[in-house]
């Protein structure tokens, strides 16, 4: 019987199974931010087991709230850094040198196929883009993990979208993912890996991989996974240069990590994208979506343009082809953040902020910011925000306000009349 | 390990959810003994304050999916650092009732009308429960009435309960 990604990963990290069903597994990198890492750090501390299995393969980030904003997020930030100064974690990246955590962390080639990677954060599915196993835990798993470079799973069983058809012009990776969720809903994958395969998927950049893994999480999905291929290798090529002596050596042996053709799946599920339209979501609940001239007209307050799932340099190209030579409407405000200072330094080569600020957008430093509703742009009462960010449940952004998920391009077009617009309809 | 037995609280709703255990305004703490003073603060009962009703509390007995809603892991601390490391009940949400052996605690499945019969007798009543881990069994009494029932939990869940939780099974085992 052949093998599904996750089951191949599986079996090459597998220390023990102590009760059916549960699968105890070695850990290839434990990523970690300000917001869920200080309780963890804390309760090892009083547990009196302040130690870390392996600093070299522990990343840390100071992404959700930065520059902090209050004594609150500063102590947060304070128990984080010193953490990786006592426990001599080299890849620590504070303020000036931070970015997002999905971003940034895959950008530096942490997440590599066949790795096993978790985080006290349900984004985590996003690296899965690299062929890997990435998972959202919570803070008792945080902790084990830590101290011991292992975590216990329920052996994964997968779902395979298969997805067909060639992308029309116009619609991104965004718009595929908001619709795979739109069909499948918020629990159509619970506990389930998503393995996205197909010809779409095959000719998708890293980025726009990343995009589509970024939002597993919100289909209920443990991690989604995209088999490695050339795409992934070269990615990662300037990381793995030494370990190989070439490119297709390389892939030969990510190849290990693609699933078998006979590879038993929970639920496969076909979905041609041919007449895929620019998508929405309208409700409080990702899988709300509808095509996005429906809802063309709508009035909105704010545009959003980052975040882990539409904050990478693809990303702001494509908002800045709709914004180039365009002004942002007087009846509301732009905030772009692109998610990495590397992003941001390739944004100002190429010309891209100087668009958004010809335009009239605000551009922040690399953060979560106004994603999680903390700092940089949060909604007031009554307000609507067209956002590339992942999450539109009530108040996300701000108490009272309400969220409407799309791609950069959309939220751009909207960024140019104030209401909601498909690039193609300006 | 930790203690299942004392007195017992009866919470008679179904799906009392994390925000109802601890509202999410907390999640900025850093420490497990700040959600202390906030635990089921946002419960809305009639009969239910948890000001005082939940003074000497070991043991929470409730209704079906206790603990749905989002997977923080303050919910189960919020419990522990109040000294309840037990809820009974005829579900729970997976992530939550995981949550609960991961801390060393436990999340006891009973079956409904056995709940059910549980609430006739005792709610109301000052009951307590007495866990014999061993035999896995509990005895249930109020003044002269008592029952026993006996409970099973996976051997995974067990080793979890008597490791202390999941940090400390791990550290001595892996
Ligand atoms: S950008 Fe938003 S969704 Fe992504 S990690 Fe930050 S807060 Fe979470």
């Amino acid at each position: 019987m052949g093998k599904t990604t996750a089951q191949k990963i599986f079996d090459t990290h597998r220390i023990d199974s102590p009760s059916d069903g549960i699968d105890v597994i070695n850990l290839d990198a434990v990523f970690c931010h300000e917001i869920t890492t200080p309780t963890a750090i804390v309760d090892l501390m009083e547990r009196k087991k302040d130690r870390v299995f392996d600093p070299s393969k522990i990343k840390a980030v100071i992404d959700h709230v930065t520059p902090a904003k209050d004594s609150l997020t500063a102590e947060q930030g304070k128990v984080l850094r010193e953490w990786a100064d006592r426990q001599g974690i080299e890849d620590f990246f504070d303020v000036g040198r931070n970015g997002v955590c999905h971003a940034i962390f895959p950008e530096k080639g942490f997440a590599r196929p066949g790795y096993t990677i978790i985080m006290g954060d349900s984004h985590t599915c996003t690296h899965g883009a690299f062929g890997a196993f990435a998972a959202g835990v919570g803070t008792t798993d945080l902790e084990v993990g830590i101290l011991k470079g292992i975590c216990a799973f329920h052996s994964p069983e997968t779902i395979r979208i298969n997805l067909t058809g060639k992308m029309p012009k116009g619609t991104f990776p965004k718009d595929i993912i908001l619709h795979v969720i739109g069909n499948i809903g918020v629990n159509g994958a619970t506990n389930h890996v998503i393995e996205f395969t197909g010809p779409v998927i095959d000719e998708m950049s890293m980025e726009g991989r990343m995009t589509v893994c970024n939002m597993a999480i919100e289909a209920g999905a443990t991690c989604g996974i995209c088999y490695p291929d050339m795409t992934t290798v070269e990615y990662l090529w300037p990381f793995i240069k030494n370990e190989f002596n070439s490119k297709e050596d390389a892939l030969a042996a990510y190849k290990a990590f693609v699933a078998d053709e006979d590879a038993v799946y929970a639920k496969d599920i076909e979905l041609d994208i041919s007449s895929l339209k620019p998508q929405v979501t309208y409700g409080y609940k990702p899988d709300l979506v509808k095509s996005a001239e429906k809802m063309s007209g709508e009035k909105v307050n704010q545009v959003y343009i980052g975040s882990c799932t539409n904050g990478r340099i693809e990303d702001l190209r494509e908002a800045a082809a709709v914004l180039k030579g365009r002004k942002v409407a007087d009846s509301l405000r732009v905030i772009v953040s692109p998610a990495t200072p590397d992003i941001y330094k390739q944004a100002l080569r190429e010309g891209l902020v100087e668009i958004f600020m010809e335009a009239g957008c605000c551009l922040t430093n690399p953060t979560c910011g106004a994603c999680l509703g903390m700092s940089n742009g949060v909604l007031a009462d009554g307000e609507i925000c067209v956002s590339t960010t992942n999450r539109n449940f009530n108040g996300r952004m701000g108490k009272g306000g309400m969220v409407h998920l799309a791609s950069p391009a959309t939220a751009a077009a909207t960024a140019v009349t104030g209401t909601i617009t498909t690039a193609d309809q300006l | 390990m930790k203690n299942f037995s004392g007195k017992a609280l009866f919470l008679d709703r179904s799906d009392i959810n994390t925000d109802e255990i601890i509202p999410a305004k907390y999640l900025t703490e850093i420490t497990k003994k700040a959600m202390g003073p906030h635990l089921l603060e946002d419960l809305k009962m009639d009969d239910f304050d948890p000001a005082t009703d939940l003074e000497g509390i070991s043991v929470i007995i409730t209704k079906e999916n206790f603990g749905c809603g989002s997977s923080r892991e303050h919910a189960p601390w919020a419990l522990e650092v109040n000294d309840i490391n037990l809820v009974i009940a005829p579900s729970f949400a997976r992530i939550f009732r995981q949550n609960m052996f991961n801390c060393g605690m436990m999340a006891v499945e009973i079956a409904e009308e056995k709940v059910n019969d549980m609430f006739s007798k005792f709610a109301g009543k000052e009951t307590t429960v007495e866990t014999d881990f061993d035999a896995k069994k509990f005895t249930i009494s109020a003044g002269s009435e008592s029952i026993e029932l006996d409970f099973s939990i996976s051997g995974f869940d067990e080793s979890l309960v008597k490791a202390g939780g999941w940090v400390e099974y791990a550290d001595s085992n892996y």
